[in-house]
């Protein structure tokens, strides 16, 4: 709790699509390329993960992950709002989307 | 660090723009065939005319490889009766496939050419068959040709005019092919405007402007022939900007942009008056599209909670319906949940299907299809296991979407046997004509758009471009870029799409079509000249708030101009109640004549014979391509 406070704006929401790795990112921006709307930006430090700056124009089409070269670089995370549920047939248990 | 304010707290300032700006300064571009959209209908017209000897351009507001509404996939390969399963001869289909308001054209092209399509798919590397043998035993699953033959409107095997895909791979392919044939793709550039010879609307169209997204730059494309296969409109109606996500079967790119265009460089355009409720994560089955895991999708029983089967058709090889089959038997349903003989939540059971036919719709359906082979990924990983688990569905707990929360229906510009449109040197393919239809539709149209374009571009003179025309454009594209404050283009979209809310949705009459009409003039001269953008991507949305707007004003031109009721369009006028009357039942085509709005109508199936008109207009179809 000592990080200096700074001001800022309501972020705007939901603003976290999907999350990379930063261990398995090389920064190749494949993803940046294949988003029809340019949800990502490339890092300006090289071979570091890309810059989500328009996360509120995502379709949520998720190519970015489907395409992705390197596998566990990026995982998708869908808004809470969108997370589905399901039942076991036999047990009537639900589960919903982690 | 992966969002932007965590770079900003970590920097301690906010990133720079990665790309180098560059506005206004550009470049011309030269070449036979011009394509405008790279999506599924503009990567075949470019193909189509490349292989007919064109140079071609392809220009493209994302990039190639996966943009468009059938940029992540296609699971369903539609009407395509010339595939060696099939038992219906294609004309007499085509003509099934055509109603009232319908596209005659367009359809008897897809149902002639769609399977040429897919196997020219399958030659550029997209995968078409089972040739792995993944799906041994699955109904529909030929032996001999490993394709897979759909449910969809195939009772019994009856029709088999729909073969299940692998459209993930199709999008890639295209670009691939597109590159082997040398056509010059500009990804990332929106063009906003159509250029006319002598820059005066009406005349030929000789080219496009638009701008890079990324870096501002200007360009402009000459051509003897252009082609329009931009998209529909998604988010007209819609006042949050952050919404996308929940109807996605369109992207936030899907704007309008051509309709725009065409009505600027005076074509003809005609349906415009058609809107329908949006369905925002609401009941319709393509919910399950925006993440919310509507199970009711093809093939599957639905159960209410208690496991009881809903009386809904499955879409499966029994009922054979098709995906709106259940609409009118919600009423009914509903009524049932209310008296206590149905449950909710309802469910789709997969484990009660047999385990090849659970593994086809999972894994394979619904992998290939647009956004959710990222949801089958998502769930799966989660622990989703179709032999055990019931998917819930959403149906009535999400209510109904309601009816001012729109989209524009089934207006397209007019086109004729060479799909060429109103206007000489246009063309126009896929979404952009009227009453366009699914996946293999724009593949058809595409392809065929771009063999007639490049005949054309043959024949004709040398293009000419009217400068004046050019920097009339120029300066409408950069105003936004000269002001930091004023208007930002999210509140000019939640503005215009007010305004269609209030005075162009469920109640129409003349005063209030004119208030809409008052409204989006005023729009257009007291704030559009106050929008502002920050960067070359804000540029685009800007931009594509211009497109909204000219679409909007289209929509209620064409309202103001239909003086009657319809049940076919969806379209009811409170001051003239007569629903379909004689003399109305005809297209109402539009354009944009100096500034005057000029209207005409054409009969229901004006295109003629449809099986005698293409085939006149085709006689070299079984040569064109080849060796190519």
């Amino acid at each position: 709790m000592t990080a200096k406070k700074v001001a800022l704006p309501n972020l705007v929401t939901p603003n976290t699509p999907v999350i990379f790795n930063p261990e398995k990112c090389v920064g190749c921006n494949h993803c940046v390329e294949v988003c029809q709307i340019d949800v990502f930006i490339p890092n300006p430090e090289k071979g570091k993960p890309p810059i989500i700056l328009h996360p509120d124009e995502c379709w949520y089409c998720g190519c970015c992950v489907n395409d992705c070269p390197h596998p566990g670089a990026v995982k998708f995370n869908w808004p809470l709002q969108q997370r589905g549920y399901w039942r076991d047939k036999e047990t009537g248990e639900v589960f919903r989307l982690k | 660090m992966t969002t932007w304010h965590d770079f900003l707290l970590r920097e301690g300032k906010v990133p720079d723009w990665p790309y180098p700006v560059n506005y206004e300064a550009g470049q011309e571009i030269e070449g036979d065939v011009l394509v405008i959209g790279g999506g599924i209908a503009g990567c075949w017209a470019a193909i189509s005319a490349a292989r007919c000897g064109a140079r071609v351009i392809l220009v493209e507001k994302g990039d190639t490889i996966r943009s468009g509404a059938g940029g992540p996939g296609c699971d369903h390969y539609c009407d395509i009766p010339t595939n060696p399963l099939s038992k219906v001869d294609p004309d007499e289909w085509a003509q099934e496939m055509t109603g009232p308001y319908s596209n005659g054209i367009g359809t008897q092209i897809q149902c002639r050419e769609g399977y040429d399509t897919l196997l020219e798919y399958e030659q550029m590397g997209a995968k078409i068959r089972d040739d792995k043998d993944e799906y041994l035993g699955v109904e529909g699953r030929d032996e001999k040709t490993k394709l897979m033959a759909s449910p969809r409107q195939n009772k019994d095997h009856c029709r088999n005019t729909v073969l299940r895909v692998w459209g993930y791979t199709f999008k890639p392919a295209l670009k691939k092919e597109c590159k082997r044939l040398g056509v010059r793709i500009f990804d990332r550039v929106m063009v906003t405007g159509l250029l006319n010879e002598h820059g005066i609307p009406g005349n030929r169209v000789v080219g496009a402007v638009g701008f890079n997204n990324r870096t501002g730059e200007f360009l402009v494309f000459k051509a003897k022939a252009t082609i329009l296969c931009t998209a529909g409109n998604h988010s007209l109606y819609v006042l949050n900007t952050e919404l996308s996500g929940y109807n996605s079967f369109r992207s936030r790119t899907m704007t309008g942009d051509g309709f725009a265009m065409a009505w600027r460089a005076g074509a003809e355009l005609t349906l415009m008056e058609t809107t329908g409720p949006l369905v925002l994560g609401l009941g319709f089955r393509h919910t399950w599209y925006g993440g919310a895991g509507d199970a009711s999708y093809e093939n599957v029983q639905l159960v209410d909670a208690n496991g009881k089967k809903l009386p809904i058709p499955t879409q499966g090889w029994r009922d054979g319906s098709m995906p709106d089959a259940f609409i009118p038997l919600l009423p009914t349903i509903r009524e049932g949940v209310l008296k206590g003989e149905y449950a909710l939540p309802f469910y789709g059971d997969f484990p009660a299907m047999p385990p090849e036919e659970q593994r086809a719709t999972w894994y394979m359906m619904l992998r290939e299809e647009s956004t959710s082979r990222i949801i089958v990924d998502t769930y799966s990983a989660a622990g989703f296991d179709p032999a055990k688990h019931q998917l819930m569905s959403y149906q009535l707990l999400e209510g109904d979407s309601p009816k001012q929360w729109r989209v524009p229906g089934r207006g397209g510009v007019l086109v004729d046997w060479d799909l060429r449109t109103s206007l000489e040197g246009l063309y126009a393919a896929g979404e952009q004509m009227f009453a366009a239809r699914d996946h293999s539709f724009c593949a058809a149209t595409g392809r065929y758009a771009g063999r007639k374009a490049a005949a054309y571009a043959k024949e004709t003179t040398e293009p000419v471009i009217s400068a004046e025309q050019v920097s009339r454009e120029k300066e409408r594209i950069y105003a936004p870029v000269k002001r930091s404050s004023g208007l930002e283009w999210k509140e000019l979209h939640a503005g215009i799409g007010r305004a269609m809310q209030y005075f162009c949705s469920e109640y129409l009459t003349d005063s209030l079509l004119r208030l809409g009409l008052q409204s989006l003039e005023e729009i257009e001269e007291e704030y559009v000249p106050k929008l502002y953008a920050l960067d070359p991507h804000k540029l685009m949305r800007s931009l594509e708030d211009l497109s909204l707007l000219t679409h909007a004003q289209i929509i209620i031109h064409a309202s103001l101009a239909r003086k009657a009721s319809s049940k076919l369009l969806n379209f009811y006028r409170i001051d003239y109640p007569e629903v379909d009357p004689q003399e109305w039942n005809k297209y109402l085509v539009i354009k944009n004549e100096n500034g005057k709005v000029v209207t005409r109508m054409l009969p229901q199936y004006f295109w003629g014979d449809m099986k005698e008109k293409y085939e006149a207009h085709n006689r070299d179809y079984q040569g064109v391509y080849q060796g190519k």
